[in-house]
């Protein structure tokens, strides 16, 4: 019997329903559709060279909103060795969001001619010029004025010098954001981190490679590519010109001075020179714009102190400048591409399209932010502070070092050489905090280390020592985390390289950093004769490797939130929350002998009645009625039947007589206690309703036993014997439920139903499944049960059962009472309680 | 006739915590389940002896470290059993509880007896819990010991960085983890507790609590939800790994903890409400 009807799982769909379609509505109001975007592609002819004589023709692509405008302009440059296609999804992407972004190979890169000049002011700063010019005519860019467009220029390394340049020699850029770009090339590929300068710094050899390398990378394939476009139809074959093998696509000026260095291992004052002319440095003061600074902090290319020295010199002007060390680099790391194109769509956001929005803290640093609870997967976590400290941070901390002094051997020829990092194949390596290429070898290098750390040391900037180095000599200073047990981690995989001068002391600025030292770990300063990335001596030698002073100092941004925040509210709000809607839960809703209407009729104390019925009344869910106003009463003494056809209600009145179920109208009382779930008076009740209902996985006895003691009455009250002696069950009692058969469990019910010899016994149908003899023995034990003052309500559809043992019935049609009374009238009117039953319940037998 | 009740019949006494212990211990997926618990330790060990884990140049995880040492060994126990077994575990002991009887029709007779609703709910409850904490404490037992047989006593090495630590200091770490552990399934086991009220199968209570973990694991994998993922059911499961590192670090654990106890006070309330006044037609 279920009183679950249609109607609520209707509901329940249409329920479910409005909510797929709430969510697809929020889906579709939150997901903005695709702005369309336009490419025009197209080459560009500029003209450039000191003398403005060289005609060069740049392969561009313009990518604006198809809607709108005039939109403000971005130039966005590429990287070394690339080309514009390289740009061309981050161009969409800032196109979809409203700019016209103009993408070009730079001078000597993809199908653009020319040769590389190397961002210089004579050559690709002139030709950026000439696209800012173009950008002016095009009726999509919005205007400043005439000829000068509203324009941003953006990108990384290369294409990030391009913008600091452009920006220094072009009143008309209005906000750049470079990335991962150097402020001195010199410094960049001579670094010396005893500040004697370029002109003494030690030859950064295998990025400088590298970096050579990748401008004659594609000289063949952009040969073969320009004669496919025009040479090929006049049947000239592929022509490379002279030296291009040797120089690539490089202007032979550049090329010739780079192979002068590499091949001597030191920097020519006319590199220094020439480099410098390539570099923002050299144009210090004149860059004005509003400057988003992106640094890698992975990069042993252009470190941390190239963007700082470039914030120092924009901000000496007055512009607004913002800083981000972001967890990439030229020696790869996440890369955080989606948040990087974020951070430059702000940046363009307020100060080209000049909207009011916010652009996040004024330096923001990225740090390992431990693992993601959900996938275990490394997460990064951004820091920031409302002001960009430099390198030097907003405070310092004196660490002693300890280590006597250290003789260190140069190897002839500089090999086998220690590795700090490996350029260009840091992202294979996975580059992230843990993970350290640093290897020192053995007899190259001295080490100083610090007492194990008390408590936890967030390094932010660059520290410095002092160091004492004879002879003059070129070493690598290096600061690894080293925890107890465990070889040091060089984090980033960053080396200083010092020329020591003769004199022999040299004050160290050690590569800026943001690393967290742990408590117990210790700081272990290293210095090496040798570096794998740097051109070294080739002469044997050996150094005395001395501290000047033990005082490492190192700079902190407590700024940047580096303390633990306590948990969020929510954590302690989520759980309150819970209790609160719990509380209301349990409060609220539908409870156990809610009043119903017929309670409030004054009910006189009937403490000796057995059982009163009163106008009960029970609804399926579907609205038919199971039970109908249904009235009768059992005294004492009485072995009542309750008799009528399949769906009588019979079952349903029994179920409310033992608190299962409850009604909606009337009341059931039991020696003049309401009935209602759990209360307490069905103690006096023993019932056997709608089959057994035992655990299959005991035995008989276990069974009997189990629920006796789950009543909580004392054993002596149950009367175990006299009831296992009705189930008549034998051996069979010690064997788990699970084997019985139908007539065995049926028996076994009734025993347990008259556990305790209860009050009043209902018993529900109790002969099915019996056998003749066992139907006998039955009606025995309820007359001989009633007998005894106690009450007995059996219903059956065995009329002649009912008629054998019952002195009183009670004949039910539909959830209606019929007839009531003695068995006796009844049959006294009719010969035969059968008869009598036909009669009163019509056709429905 | 004064007497109201039966002869001895105190509400308070009826179902007493004992006799549902014996109820429930007898049952054969009660053995069962200890059983494979306390065997899967064994499996491992065997299949680590079969194939040891190899050591590369990359960080090493739990799994490569799971024969360093019986912490290590015990580590990894919970690390393949938090995310399945001990939910299923969980899901049975909490699931099976009320529905089953349901199932049995013996939950009628409970009532009529009358032992009233709202205790029946909480006996029921409590063992319930009770032989779930039992499933969450002897598995990590047992991996202990068989770690301690197979792969000797030895100082814990962390994942992620091979740092050592003292076997003395972690151990009463462990305690952490395994607390942690019974609070993160609570979410679980609120939710079977509501479904085996609310269904006559056990099965469904079990397999729809077994269901919300994999549901919610499958959600977590979408990282474009953000924070979100934050309020999943499953989504700190195994932020007790925060307490395998040099420092412990609470923060993963105190969310975690709060969205667990969160849905569970709420499931809980709801398996109360609906058994308070639910018409039992079983």
């Amino acid at each position: 019997m279920r009183f679950r009807g249609t109607l609520s799982r209707q509901r329940r769909i249409v329920a479910v329903v409005l909510a797929l379609l709430l969510a697809g509505g929020l889906t579709w109001l939150l997901v903005p559709g695709e702005t369309p975007v336009r490419t025009f592609e197209q080459r560009i002819e500029v003209v450039d060279g000191p003398a403005d004589d060289q005609r060069v023709s740049l392969d561009t692509a313009l990518h604006v909103p198809e809607t709108g405008g005039p939109h403000p302009a971005v130039l966005l440059g590429h990287g070394f060795g690339s080309s514009k296609e390289a740009m061309r999804p981050q161009a969409l992407r800032l196109a979809a969001e409203g700019y016209a972004v103009l993408t070009w190979s730079a001078r000597g890169f993809g199908r653009s001619t020319g040769e590389i000049a190397l961002n210089s002011p004579d050559y690709e700063v002139k030709d950026t010029k000439q696209l800012v010019d173009w950008l002016a005519r095009r009726p999509e860019v919005r205007l400043d004025a005439p000829g000068d467009p509203r324009v941003g220029m953006a990108g990384g390394s290369y294409g990030g010098a391009i913008a600091l340049l452009t920006a220094a020699h072009d009143t008309r850029i209005d906000a750049i954001v470079p990335q991962i770009t150097w402020y001195d090339l010199a410094d960049s590929l001579f670094p010396n981190a005893a500040g004697t300068g370029a002109a003494e710094g030690v030859f950064k050899k295998a990025w400088a490679g590298l970096f050579f390398g990748a401008g004659g990378a594609d000289v063949r394939s952009a040969a073969l590519a320009r004669t496919a476009e025009g040479g090929a139809a006049r049947g000239e074959g592929p022509a490379i010109p002279q030296g291009t093998v040797q120089c690539g696509r490089f202007l032979p000026a550049i090329c010739e001075i780079y192979q002068k260095v590499a091949e001597s291992g030191r920097p020519t004052p006319e590199a220094v020179e020439l480099l410098r002319r390539s570099s923002p440095s050299s144009v210090q003061g004149r860059v004005k714009v509003p400057t988003l600074l992106l640094q890698g902090l992975n990069d042993s290319l252009f470190p941390i102190d190239q963007a700082d020295a470039n914030a120092k010199a924009i901000a000496a002007t007055g512009a607004p400048v913002e800083v981000a060390w972001f967890d990439g680099g030229h020696d790869g790391g996440d890369g955080e591409a989606d948040r990087l194109h974020e951070l430059t769509r702000g940046w363009f956001d307020r100060w080209l399209a000049r909207e009011s929005v916010e652009t996040g803290p004024a330096f923001a640093v990225t740090r390992p932010g431990g693992r993601d609870p959900g996938t275990r997967r490394l997460v990064l976590q951004i820091t920031g502070a409302d002001r960009y400290p430099g390198i030097s941070g907003t405070a310092t901390r004196e660490l002693s070092l300890t280590g006597e002094r250290q003789e260190i051997a140069n190897p002839a020829g500089g090999s086998p050489a220690s590795i700090s990092s490996v350029p260009g194949f840091g992202s294979l390596l996975g580059g992230f905090a843990g993970a350290s290429t640093a290897l020192d070898m053995p007899g190259q290098s001295a080490v100083f280390e610090t007492a194990p750390l008390t408590e936890s040391l967030q390094l932010t900037g660059a520290s410095t020592i002092r160091l004492r180095v004879t002879p003059g000599a070129t070493v690598f200073v290096k600061l690894y985390d080293v925890s107890p047990g465990q070889p040091g981690t060089l984090p980033r995989g960053l080396a200083a390289p010092v020329r020591v001068p003769a004199s022999g002391e040299v004050s160290v600025r050690l590569p800026a950093v943001d690393h967290r030292f742990g408590v117990g770990h210790r700081l272990r300063l290293t210095v090496t004769s040798t570096d794998m990335g740097y051109a070294t001596p080739v002469a044997p030698a050996v150094y005395q490797v001395a501290l000047g002073s033990p005082t490492l100092t190192v700079p902190v941004v407590d700024e940047l939130g580096g303390a633990a925040s306590g948990p969020p509210w929510w954590t302690w709000a989520m759980p309150l929350g819970a209790v609160v809607v719990a509380a209301v839960l349990l409060l609220t809703g539908r409870r156990a002998g809610t009043p119903a209407p017929a309670d409030d009729v004054a009910v006189p104390a009937r403490e000796e009645v057995p059982l009163v019925i009163t106008g009960l009344t029970k609804r399926y869910r579907n609205g038919e009625l199971a039970v109908d106003d249904l009235s009768f009463r059992v005294e004492r003494g009485q072995v009542l039947g309750l008799l009528g056809p399949n769906g009588a209600g019979k079952t349903t009145t029994l179920r409310m007589l033992m608190g299962l179920i409850v009604p909606d109208a009337g009341q059931i009382q039991i020696y003049g206690q309401k009935v209602k779930p759990g209360a307490s008076v069905l103690s006096r009740l023993g019932s056997f309703v709608e089959g057994p209902g035992f655990l299959p996985h005991l035995s008989g006895r276990a069974n009997l036993k189990l629920y006796w003691q789950a009543t909580g009455r004392p054993a002596d009250e149950a009367h175990m014997d006299e009831a296992l002696e009705i189930a008549d069950l034998g051996a069979a009692l010690e064997r788990p439920v699970r084997t019985y058969s139908q007539g065995m469990r049926q028996r076994l019910a009734i025993a347990q139903a008259m556990l305790g010899l209860p009050d009043l016994l209902v018993l529900d149908e109790p002969t099915n499944g019996l056998d003749p003899p066992q139907i006998r023995e039955m009606r025995r034990v309820l007359i001989d049960y009633a007998a005894t003052g106690r009450t007995v309500i059996v219903s059956s559809h065995l009329l002649a059962e009912v008629e054998l043992t019952c002195t009183h019935v009670v004949v039910m049609r539909r959830g209606r009472l019929i007839a009531a009374g003695e068995v006796k009238e009844l049959i006294a009117s009719e010969r035969h309680l059968e008869d009598a039953f036909l009669t009163l319940i019509g056709d429905e037998a | 006739m004064t007497v109201k009740t039966a002869p001895g019949y105190r509400p308070g006494r009826t179902l007493p915590l004992r006799v549902e212990f014996v109820r429930q211990f007898l049952r054969r997926r009660t053995l069962l389940m200890f059983g494979l618990l306390l065997l899967l330790p064994w499996i491992l060990a065997v299949a680590f002896m079969v194939g040891r884990p190899s050591q590369g140049n990359r960080a090493p995880n739990l799994s490569d470290l799971a024969t360093a040492s019986a912490l290590n060994f015990t580590a990894f126990t919970l690390f393949v059993s938090v995310g399945f077994l001990l939910v299923v575990a969980v899901a049975m002991f909490c699931g099976d509880t009320v529905a089953s009887e349901a199932n049995w029709s013996s939950l009628r007779y409970l009532l009529a007896a009358p032992v009233p609703r709202g205790r029946l709910l909480r006996q029921k409850l409590v063992v319930a819990l009770t032989y779930s904490a039992a499933a969450i404490v002897i598995l990590p037992l047992m991996a202990l010991l068989v770690g301690t047989v197979m792969f000797g006593w030895d100082d814990i090495q962390l994942p992620g960085t091979g740092q050592t630590l003292g076997a003395a200091d972690v151990l009463p770490r462990f305690g952490i983890v395994i607390a942690y552990a019974m609070i993160s399934q609570l979410v679980v086991a609120g939710l079977a507790f509501y479904l085996s009220v609310t269904t006559d199968s056990p099965l469904g209570a079990v397999g729809g609590a077994v269901g919300l973990v994999i549901i919610s694991n499958i959600v977590e994998a979408v990282e474009a939800l953000g924070v979100w993922r934050e309020v999943l059911p499953t989504y700190w499961a195994m932020a007790w790994l925060d307490v395998i590192q040099l420092e412990i670090s609470w923060a993963g654990m105190i969310k975690g903890s709060a969205v667990s106890v969160s849905y569970a006070v709420i499931f809980i309330a709801l398996a109360f409400r609906r058994f308070r006044t639910k018409d039992v037609v079983s």
